[in-house]
């Protein structure tokens, strides 16, 4: 979507760009104890070592969530727009929009299921989550 | 316990919208009202510590420092200033430091530019969802704070009810009206559960701390008695909501309130003020949890049963706090001055008998923290 702010990928975290650009959801791990972790970093934060890349399931649950009501460029004309703290399946937790879900409080239970989705914005491609169970493709 | 005391404390006389000061005009001016207290002037200032660029400010105060500290961690950046100078005086790299304080980010009155490194964790991972400001991003984990007690946007709304309190008696409020639940929930919806009336205002203004050794200030003809700074902590977490351990608890408030206790060889029992930084509604539920004034999810009701409310058990954020008192875009300036003022016994809402104030800060977004426990005399 135009206007909206676009990432600048580092070393660390270039695999997890170019994976969202195919629209998988990849995660760095600690090769020596093999627990997931994020952000990414070029050395594990648990020993110092090495780090592996691993496509994540995609599954999620909501942690928390605000119901933004002051459009950042490129969110203006939506509406009301849910900023979530996504649990990955994994363990690392994510910052995601909630697609194809009111952004109503009603609608919204800590704990609900979800999984990635992938929103393009031209030169680069973010992870978004929906309801589990949504259609396939974004 | 330092040898070291706050020997004048001045906010800028002007707080709210200012537009004929520049940010720097209103720093350097707190400055020279804070030395005066003291029976200093700029010739005895060898020590100067600020987030504005503190080159830039210590040359606009026309001082020549032998000890500098830019320490930028946010909005509670103020206390480690002031503990990073209490370990400088007392090692003898300072001895008169001044800590200096303002931002024009209402008006931007030669305002600096808050940074965007489209290329840093939150750059990348965070600010590309969306979030508008800080009430989009450290207000991120407050839903599963109230999910996890149980509790709702009527619980949220308890924080600025009870601090009302103390900001209708202070004449410099920038929101001085008494509140109800009912206020609360009626005003504009920010970010949900935040209505604006638990987001903190943002004003132009300034202040400084003067802080010397406790055998120096002896010497002084001060307009107020010294308040000791009697310990300090300081910590940081994850610099994001997403990256805490446990959304409910921050481990940098834990660390840097430990600590400052310690320090200070005082206890939960010693502590008779508190000031707790509430640039948004949920940040004294969770601090005083994570601070262990009461048990986890209990902090909604010792606060609606009157405990920090003015005549309670614990007085807390007495100026009304940065959600009804002033906020420039870092807070921890007005915290620490408004404690010095309760200890000095000149504050708008005083409380009596005053002895020992803790006054606990954050930094950036779940980044870092800072605590310092002041104590009369």
């Amino acid at each position: 979507v135009s206007g909206r702010a676009l990432p600048v990928p580092t070393p660390e975290t270039q695999t997890y760009w170019d994976k969202a650009a195919e629209h998988e959801l990849w995660l760095p791990k600690c090769a020596d104890t093999d627990r997931w972790f994020f952000p990414p970093r070029e050395r594990s934060p648990f020993t110092g070592g090495e780090v592996i890349w691993r496509r994540a399931s995609g599954r999620a649950t909501l942690a928390s969530y605000v119901i933004n009501h002051r459009p950042a460029p490129g969110y203006e004309g939506i509406g009301p727009y849910v900023i979530a703290i996504v649990g990955l399946e994994e363990g690392p937790r994510l910052i995601s929009n909630l697609l194809d879900i009111p952004a109503e409080p009603q609608a919204l239970q800590i704990g609900m299921k979800l999984e990635v989705t992938f929103e393009n914005r031209g030169v680069i491609t973010v992870p978004q989550f929906r309801r589990a169970g949504g259609e396939t493709g974004a | 316990m330092s040898g070291v005391v706050v020997v004048g404390a001045a906010e800028s006389r002007q707080l709210g919208v200012v537009k004929d000061q520049s940010a720097m005009s209103l720093a350097t001016s707190s400055a020279l009202d804070a030395l005066s207290q003291a029976g200093l002037t700029l010739a005895d200032v060898d020590g100067v510590a600020a987030v504005m660029p503190v080159v830039e400010f210590a040359y606009a105060l026309g001082v020549s420092p032998r000890w500098l500290d830019g320490t930028n961690v946010g909005g509670c950046s103020y206390m480690l200033h002031v503990r990073h100078a209490v370990a400088a005086i007392e090692r003898g790299d300072a001895s008169v430091v001044v800590i200096g304080h303002a931002e024009s980010n209402r008006s931007q009155v030669g305002a600096q530019p808050l940074p965007f490194d489209r290329s840093s964790m939150q750059g990348q991972f965070d600010l590309p969802y969306g979030a508008s400001g800080t009430f989009a991003r450290l207000t991120l984990n407050a839903m599963a704070y109230l999910d996890a007690y149980g509790l709702g946007e009527a619980d949220l709304a308890e924080v600025p009810v009870a601090q009302s309190r103390w900001a209708n008696r202070n004449p410099r409020a920038t929101r001085p009206e008494l509140l109800t639940v009912e206020d609360v929930l009626a005003s504009k919806m920010i970010a949900w559960p935040f209505r604006i009336l638990e987001c903190c205002p943002l004003n132009d203004g300034g202040g400084a701390l003067v802080l010397t050794s406790a055998e120096r200030a002896r010497d002084l003809d001060l307009a107020y008695r010294p308040v000791t700074v009697a310990g300090s902590g300081e910590a940081s977490e994850g610099g994001s909501a997403m990256f805490m351990e446990n959304l409910t608890s921050f481990g940098a408030f834990r660390e840097s309130s430990a600590s400052a206790m310690r320090s200070a060889g005082v206890t939960h029992a010693d502590i008779d003020h508190l000031m707790m930084y509430d640039s948004y509604a949920h940040l004294p539920l969770i601090g005083l949890e994570d601070l262990g004034f009461v048990g986890r999810g209990e902090a909604v009701n010792f606060i609606r049963g009157g405990a920090t409310s003015p005549g309670g058990a614990l007085p807390m954020n007495t100026n009304g706090g940065g959600l009804l008192y002033a906020h420039t875009g870092m807070y921890g300036m007005f915290a620490l001055q408004e404690a010095v003022r309760q200890l000095q016994g000149c504050a708008a809402a005083q409380v009596e008998e005053v002895e020992t104030s803790l006054v606990q800060g954050i930094g950036g977004m779940w980044g870092a923290a800072g605590a310092v426990v002041l104590q009369r005399g």
